[in-house]
This record gives structure tokens, sequence and C-alpha cells, in this order.
């Protein structure tokens, strides 16, 4: 069980963003992909769940092709979640049923399985009293933690957080970062891209530096972050510490 | 001014234009579901990969936009008659403001869909939705929302334009009815003074109920 990247090249028409990556996150581990902005590394994750098509190379999840022919995405999608920096609620349903809507309508739940589980999910990045609100009543912080329960509620493997904090006033970062603490503690698997080189150093169990479509450096937080060998590393980090 | 007003001939006619204004109403419903329905089909031609569709959907919706209503409906009418395709007056007229409904709702359903952002697609296909359910359950009810009122407005346009049919020959909607009271007493600013009142509260009608309606459905 696990995410395995291997040598993906990944271009916007000439430019190419992602240039030959290679490494494999296994079952319960939490990576976290640091590295400048346009560093290849939010192409790199909607590249994992086939929002995004590559060029080269290969993505294999729990063995199954994400880019092969004859590959189920929607299905293969289930055990991916994925939390965006733009939060994406959708707006015309209230929170509950922003998170009811897969599970009934992709893995066809009945009403009362999905709205169980939606609860449960809401309770747990401790959205509870907001479940009849609309989206437009919540903050920038509950509308992403919104979202992470959104994507959890459909019970994925894996889960992808995308820059989740970047687009948040810096008073509501404690509260996703708290959430996602909570889902690393309970063993979920999960491949966080991010500028919180803290929170990084502290739940991580491997870093990569992305540089220029490239990792340049992998490995735990304790060398990646508190000992970093490669220059490029050494500035970046300078950069944002 | 020495016209005398005689509003009583006209107010003995209102039962008649009561039932002309159901008719009214009835083509201005049809041409407004089939014009949404083209609407849609032009929306999707509009942006299509095969030429054929896009030349076809942009000269609808350009000569629907550019042209005045009363020559869609003529055409319709006498157009169509000249080259042996015979309407009646009510099948011509129908089609003439279908012709026109579809080609203002294609743009509106064309704005409509890009003002919806593409991420919101994105976050309904990661959740494993098909493109098709995403579509429907993600970006249609948001699309429908921004498409309320313009689609308010034209509903309100068909049925004036309706009264466009008496050139045509349509005798049994309301002005038509009215029309045909006019031309039996020449009480011309009575008869038409109440249909403009009956119009009036139709289009009314059509507003305020889609003010309540928009209030009922969109909570957020």
């Amino acid at each position: 069980m696990s995410i395995e990247i291997q040598d993906v090249h990944k271009a916007f028409g000439s430019l190419e963003v992602v240039k030959g990556v290679t490494m494999t996150v296994e079952k319960g581990e939490v990576v976290s992909i640091i590295g400048g902005s346009g560093s290849g590394k939010s192409t790199l994750l909607m590249c994992i769940n086939g929002l995004e098509p590559i060029n080269s190379g290969r993505i294999l999840v729990d063995g199954t092709d994400v880019h092969g022919r004859g590959t189920d995405l929607n299905k293969l999608r289930r055990k991916i979640g994925i939390v965006f920096q733009q939060w994406n609620a959708f707006p015309h349903l209230t929170v509950l049923e922003n998170v009811m809507l897969a599970p009934r309508k992709v893995l066809g739940k009945s009403k009362a399985e999905a709205e169980a589980i939606a609860v449960e999910k809401l309770a747990r990045v401790g959205l509870s009293e907001k479940i009849a609100v609309y989206p437009s009543k919540l903050s920038g912080g509950q509308q992403q933690r919104m979202a992470i329960a959104r994507a959890l509620a459909m019970s994925p493997d894996y889960m992808l957080f995308d820059e989740v904090t970047s687009a948040l006033d810096p008073q509501l970062v404690g509260e996703v970062l708290d959430t996602m603490r909570l889902l690393s503690s309970e063993g979920m698997t999960m491949i966080v891209v991010t500028h919180e080189i803290a929170f990084a150093r502290e739940v991580s169990n491997r870093v990569a530096f992305f540089h220029k479509g490239r990792i340049h450096e992998i490995g735990p937080p304790a060398q990646v972050i508190g000992n970093p060998r490669e220059p490029e590393t050494i500035d970046f980090l300078k950069s944002v510490l | 001014m020495n016209y005398t007003f005689h509003w009583l001939p006209a107010f003995r006619a209102l039962p008649d234009m009561l039932w002309g204004a159901l008719v009214t109403l009835e083509i201005a419903v049809l041409s407004m579901v089939l014009g949404v329905f083209f609407a849609v089909l032009l929306a999707v031609g509009a942006s299509s990969k095969y030429r054929v569709f896009r030349a076809a959907a942009v000269s609808w919706v350009e000569l629907a936009r550019n042209t005045p209503a009363l020559f869609q409906i003529y055409m319709a009418y006498f157009g169509l008659g000249s080259l042996g395709i015979h309407l009646d007056s009510f099948v011509a007229l129908l089609a003439g403001i279908t012709f026109n409904n579809a080609g203002y709702l294609a743009e509106t359903f064309r704005g409509g869909l890009r003002a919806v952002p593409q991420t919101q697609l994105r976050a309904a296909r990661s959740l494993g939705m098909g493109q098709i359910q995403a579509f429907r359950l993600v970006m249609m009810p948001q699309m429908f929302r921004i498409v309320f009122y313009p689609l308010t407005n034209q509903m309100v346009w068909a049925i004036l334009m309706t009264s466009l049919g008496v050139i045509v020959g349509l005798n049994d909607d309301l002005t038509g009815v009215t029309q045909e009271y006019n031309v039996r007493s020449f009480r011309t600013f009575e008869y038409f003074a109440l249909a403009a009142v009956i119009y009036y509260l139709l289009a009314k009608f059509v507003t305020v109920s889609a003010r309540l309606m928009a209030w009922r459905l969109f909570r957020y």
C-alpha cells in the first residue's frame, strides 16, 4: 500500500514544471513537500489523483496506474482525498450537505448513513455547531476545515493537502493545522504541500524540498530542515524562516 | 378634446380578453420551455469542436439577438409560407418567439456557466464524481441561480412579444381578442388600455412570483 511516483514529467505547453520526480510514500507516512512557488509541488499533487495528466513517467496508487488507460479515475479518487488552497466549498449546499454529497451520490449511501458520516467528520474538525449554515457564513478557516471533513467523508486511504493554509488569514492558520495534526496522529497517510515549515518539521516523517521541478533533498525533517546539505535548500529555508 | 370615453363595452369584453390572456400565457410558457431547451443546445453547440455546430449556433444567436422579433415571427409565417411550409398562426408565433428566446438565453447560459469557477468542477471531480454528475450536482445549481433573473426577464419579454401574433393573424390571444373588438367598435383607447392593464398584471405576476421563488430557492 503506497503511492509510487516514478520519474514523472509534467509540462503546461512548452513550460515543464515537473522534471522527473521519483518518490514513494508508504501507507501511514506523512510526507511534506516544501519549496518556492512555481517549483512544481502543487502540480505534482494534482497529478497524483489524476486531476492533471502527465507527460511521462508513472504514478501508482496501491499498484494502480493513475494515468493508465482503462483506469477508473472516479473510483480511484475515492481513496485519495484532496484539500485545495482555495477551499472550494459548494456554496449552494449547507455545511452538512457539502459533506454528505459525495457519500450519497458517489458511494450510494442512504441519506441517514451519509448524514451520520457527515456529522461525525464535522465533529472531528470542530464544526458541529455549524452544520446547518451555508459556507458563506463561515470564516476561511472554518471553510477549510469543512473541506477536510468533506474529503474525509469518503474514508480515503490517502490525503493530499495543497497549501491549505496559504489563503487564510494568519490567525486562522492554527485551527486548520490542528485538524491536520489530529489526522496525522491517527495514522492518516498524508502528502502535505506547505509553506508552514515549523508544521512540516513537527508532523512529517519525511520532508521533500522541491526546486525547479525536481526533488533536491528528501529525508527526515531533522535532516532536511534541521541540517540541510544542498545550497538551494539552505537558501530557501533562510528566505522563509 | 371631444372624445367621450365609453368604458362599459370594454368591460363587457373583459371575460373574452381574460381567456385571451390565458392563450398569451400559454404561448409564453411554451416558448420559454422550448427556448430553454434550444438555448442549452446552442450554448453547448457554440463551444463544440465541430465547426458546423459552432457556425449554426453562432448564426442562430446572432440573428435572434440582432434582428427585430417581429421579422422573426414574420419569417416563420410568411417566409416559410413562401417556401411552401405553412404553419398556422399559433405555431408560427410560437416558433418565432422560441427562436428569439433561445438566442438570448443561450448567451445567458454561456455567461452563467462561465461565472461558476472551474475549481468547483475540480473539487467535485476530486470527490469521485463523474463529469456529468459533477455538472448536475455542483455546476448546474450554481448556474441556475445566476441565470434565474435573466430567465425571468425573458419570460416577461416573451409575454409581451406574443402581442406580435396579431400580424400573422392570431386572433385568440389577448391582443388578438382586443383587436377583434376594436375593429367592430373602434373604441381603440378603451380596449387597448384595458388590455395593457392585463399585460401589466401578467408581467408583474411573473416578476413577483419569481422573487418569491428566489427567496425560497436561494437561501445561500
